[in-house]
């Protein structure tokens, strides 16, 4: 089968800092992928190419067979993209429902057409936030909500897009660990439904359950992708992660 | 409500303020009532940037400025009606609005208001060495006494007047429909956090030009006629600093996130400078300005119509 996601040897710098070099990467529909890295490793600098948060400057991004390459992000979110962000940034000044309602309206009405009316609407976000625990609070604001819940609502919102691809950015840093186990059980419910997941995480219990590939990234360059038992077994991978 | 029977009920209020001034026969409260609107007009508009999508412009005086001279322009070039020249106005304001924001797309929080004010020094310094329209010295616009429509013999004050209350009930009704709209909501998301809007699938950079467009259309719209009300327009009072800061108290008093705010707002300011110009002087106005700002700024931060809202939540169990 086709790739979904189909990075050729892309390449960022940041003034003499090389974040990424040359970094290849291909992900099949339904997969799940982890990705791992020491801090600094250039993982988020991945993702903000790969969604057009930030442009490579060499190297190619193939999205569901389309170029991606020149697209501002939000037009990447048209065409199935999605990503949670480390830190979450919810839309502050609007209650819950609200938030969800932003990639409806913006994203699932430019793919669609203007198909659902504000009924449909109302229905949705509901339904997304029973998916991810929170329909009680539909009518709060994010500044109520507990990290474990901010954590879910950005992946809700990241859910509304109806992507194909979803890059959950660390959304389970700082949490405890029945936390971390509720956001696991969410990922692959999700992909369960069909949605390709790539998880970036440094916690490597819930990496490790999760993936069913492992990618790893030092220092902007790739340096192992396989099997998740395989690659933790790396002498590489370990030399990077422990030291000599 | 929809925004019809929105429109029709700020229809029925601005007859009805109408009803009362023809009532009271006095041509100050058509003066007085004139810039109140005008500030109505301008609040607004400064608030569809500025309130819902979080970018401070400072330059609103510029915009309108643009619609005050395109009028001196036109009253040179091919004297039209004042309605036309509204529409005028709009349309030049509205491309410089499209312009400044192409040209500030980059540019966010303080760096974004200081690129403003510098477009409105830019501009000032451009009319002040425009001969045509006056230079420095500025123009002169005689005003008819009074207008013939269909045979009725209108006080032209009294039709300046009414013009802009048209001018205000189209602003409000824009601008309430636009903040219940899908417009709107990505404006907000632009306020909120425009990294994560655009990963939701907002196209930001469309929305704020959209922004910068119809709020300099609108403050041009208020500018267009002000030749015709004070008669004789010169650099330093149409560029002044009254229009750009006023532009920005009225909402911030009144509250940014609704478009009952800048109303408030526009109302409440608007009145009591014209009550200081009156009793005082009219050099207190920016002073009370300045007073009514810090005050907003350290009591109500969310103005007025945050107060009420904050006073209401908390009163649900």
């Amino acid at each position: 089968m086709s790739a979904l996601l189909h990075v050729d040897s892309i390449s960022k710098r940041f003034g003499g800092f090389v974040a990424l070099d040359g970094i290849d990467l291909e992900v099949k529909p339904g997969e799940r992928l982890g990705l791992i890295g020491p801090n600094g490793s250039g993982k988020s600098t991945l993702v903000n190419c790969i969604c057009g948060t930030l442009q490579n400057e060499s190297g190619v991004v193939r999205f569901d067979g389309h170029v991606m390459d020149g697209l501002a992000a939000h037009q990447r979110t048209h065409r199935g993209l999605a990503r949670s962000f480390q830190l979450p940034r919810p839309f502050h000044s609007m209650s819950l429902a609200d938030n969800l309602r932003i990639p409806l309206l913006y994203t699932v009405h430019a793919r669609l057409g203007p198909l659902r009316s504000a009924g449909d609407l109302d229905a949705r976000c509901g339904e997304l936030l029973e998916t991810v625990g929170l329909a009680k609070k539909a009518k709060h604001m994010p500044r109520d909500l507990t990290q474990v819940e901010m954590r879910k609502l950005e992946l809700a919102r990241a859910m509304a897009a109806e992507p194909k691809l979803l890059i959950a950015d660390e959304s389970m840093a700082g949490l405890s660990h029945s936390e971390i186990e509720d956001i696991l059980a969410l990922l692959v419910q999700l992909n369960e439904r069909g949605i390709t997941i790539i998880l970036i995480e440094h916690i490597m219990s819930a990496v490790m359950s999760f993936s069913q590939r492992l990618a790893v990234l030092v220092s902007g360059k790739k340096i192992a992708d396989g099997k998740p038992e395989d690659v933790v077994r790396d002498p590489e991978v370990v030399r990077a992660y422990l030291g000599q | 409500m929809n925004t019809l029977s929105f429109s029709v009920i700020a229809t029925a209020v601005g007859l009805a303020v109408l009803a009362f001034a023809h009532w009271l026969g006095l041509d100050y409260f058509y003066f007085a009532g004139y810039t109140i609107l005008q500030f109505i007009v301008l609040s607004t508009a400064w608030n569809i940037l500025g309130g819902y999508c979080g970018y401070v412009n400072f330059g609103s005086a510029a915009f309108f400025a643009m619609g005050a001279y395109s009028s001196v322009f036109m009253h040179k070039f091919y004297p039209l009606p004042v309605p036309v020249l509204v529409v005028i106005g709009a349309v030049v304001s509205g491309i410089v609005g499209f312009g400044m924001g192409y040209l500030t797309l980059r540019l966010r929080g303080a760096f974004f208001a200081i690129a403003t004010l510098a477009m409105a020094v830019v501009l000032q310094t451009l009319v002040i060495n425009w001969e045509y329209v006056g230079g420095s010295r500025g123009a002169y616009i005689i005003r008819p006494e009074s207008l013939e429509v269909a045979g009725l013999t209108i006080n032209y004050i009294e039709y300046l007047f009414v013009l802009m209350l048209i001018l205000a009930v189209v602003a409000l009704a824009t601008s309430r429909a636009i903040e219940r709209s899908q417009l709107g909501f990505g404006f907000a998301t632009i306020r909120d956090d425009e990294l994560a809007a655009e990963t939701c699938g907002v196209p930001t950079l469309r929305l704020k030009l959209i922004a910068t467009t119809l709020s300099g259309a609108f403050m041009g719209m208020a500018g267009a006629p002000f030749p015709y009300y004070i008669g004789y327009l010169q650099p330093q009072s149409a560029f002044g600093l009254e229009y750009a800061v006023n532009s920005i108290a009225m909402p911030m008093i009144g509250g940014t996130t609704s478009w009952v705010g800048p109303l408030v707002g526009a109302i409440l300011l608007g009145s009591a400078q014209q009550y200081a110009t009156v009793t005082i002087s009219s050099a207190v106005n920016l002073l009370i300005v300045g007073l009514m700002l810090v005050a907003f700024v350290i009591i109500a931060p969310n103005g007025l119509i945050g107060l009420v809202q904050e006073r209401l939540r908390r009163r649900q169990p």
